[in-house]
């Protein structure tokens, strides 16, 4: 069953209140020198029958119009081959 | 006049909404989010909430649902829209209003009575301002930071089509202290507080948010 993974994250240019709170949290757990967090999100799609081309591409339509939002957030197709090298 | 609310799993502020329709004069009319109908409204509301439980992203779950695909092709044709809130997050999603809705800057779930000012008057719910006329009425969101590029900010400024601004502190990190911006017929408004929580003394700190209600009615007989 072929997999298609989806990254989403924030452009650089949207302030990231949450990786901001993880950052903070992080010297407070002894964990120094982090000079940055940004947090995105992670969506794995199981797919049935074959990768075609197509379904590549009706992925990736997926992703734009409904898994990520262009005006705050930018995305990388991974099909499964390359997400588990 | 007859307004549709709509109703999505989550909406917390439909009866709110409604209430301040029936308060405003018109005749309240509840929309399902699974149903492709408009019921021949002459204005939509969506309002407040956690629609679909704001999975995701917030709004952008709603921005699919079947009622969504007539509020598009209705704002289209000139259909007075109100997004409250969440409904703001939605209009966004759908790409009725430019921009997006981040969460608060301050990282934390703002609740207070905020005070307005607004900057036009020249849209289908804000008819019943002054431009320039300042207003207090309830913020209540985590997600609520406005962001844009520059480019649309500049345009939004330019075309006149920002609605409102908070004064005071900024409670949400919102680019130029935005707290609504409208489409470019004026028709569309998206707001992240809460006019329909302002309509009656016994429930809100004023009732500043009735204009928002009562002006789509003028409008309305205007057009």
């Amino acid at each position: 069953m072929p997999r298609v993974v989806v990254d989403v994250m924030l452009k650089p240019e949207i302030l990231d209140p949450q990786g901001s709170a993880i950052a903070g949290a992080l010297p407070r757990l002894g964990f120094s020198g982090v000079t940055s967090v940004r947090q995105g999100k992670r969506f794995e799609l199981e797919l049935d029958g074959e990768l075609t081309a197509e379904r590549l591409a009706a992925v990736d339509e997926a992703a734009r119009t409904l898994l990520s939002n262009p005006v705050i957030e930018d995305y990388v197709v991974h099909t499964d081959a390359e997400a588990t090298a | 006049m007859r307004i549709g609310v709509v109703t999505f799993p989550g909406s917390l502020d439909d009866g709110d909404a409604r209430r301040a329709v029936r308060v405003a004069g018109a005749e309240p009319v509840a929309l399902w989010h699974g149903d492709a109908d408009l019921r021949g409204v002459d204005a939509v509301v969506l309002p407040g909430g956690f629609s679909y439980g704001d999975y995701l992203r917030c709004g952008a779950i709603a921005r699919f649902a079947p009622v969504m695909g007539e509020v598009v092709r209705a704002a289209g044709q000139g259909l007075p829209v109100l997004g409250i809130c969440n409904g703001f997050q939605i209009l966004c999603e759908a790409h009725l209003l430019p921009g997006a809705l981040i969460r608060n800057d301050v990282r934390r779930f703002v609740c207070k009575d905020q005070r307005l000012r607004i900057e036009s008057s020249a849209t289908a719910w804000t008819a019943g301002y002054s431009d320039g006329q300042e207003i207090v009425v309830p913020l209540k969101n985590g997600e609520g930071g406005f962001v844009a590029s520059d480019a649309v900010l500049d345009e939004l400024e330019g075309e006149g089509r920002v609605v409102a601004r908070y004064l005071g502190d900024n409670p949400n990190g919102s680019y130029r202290d935005i707290a609504g911006i409208a489409s470019a017929d004026g028709r569309v408004v998206g707001l992240m507080p809460h006019p329909e929580h302002a309509v009656e003394t016994l429930t809100g700190p004023s009732t500043d948010g009735l204009p928002f209600f009562t002006s789509v009615l003028t409008s309305l007989v205007a057009a």
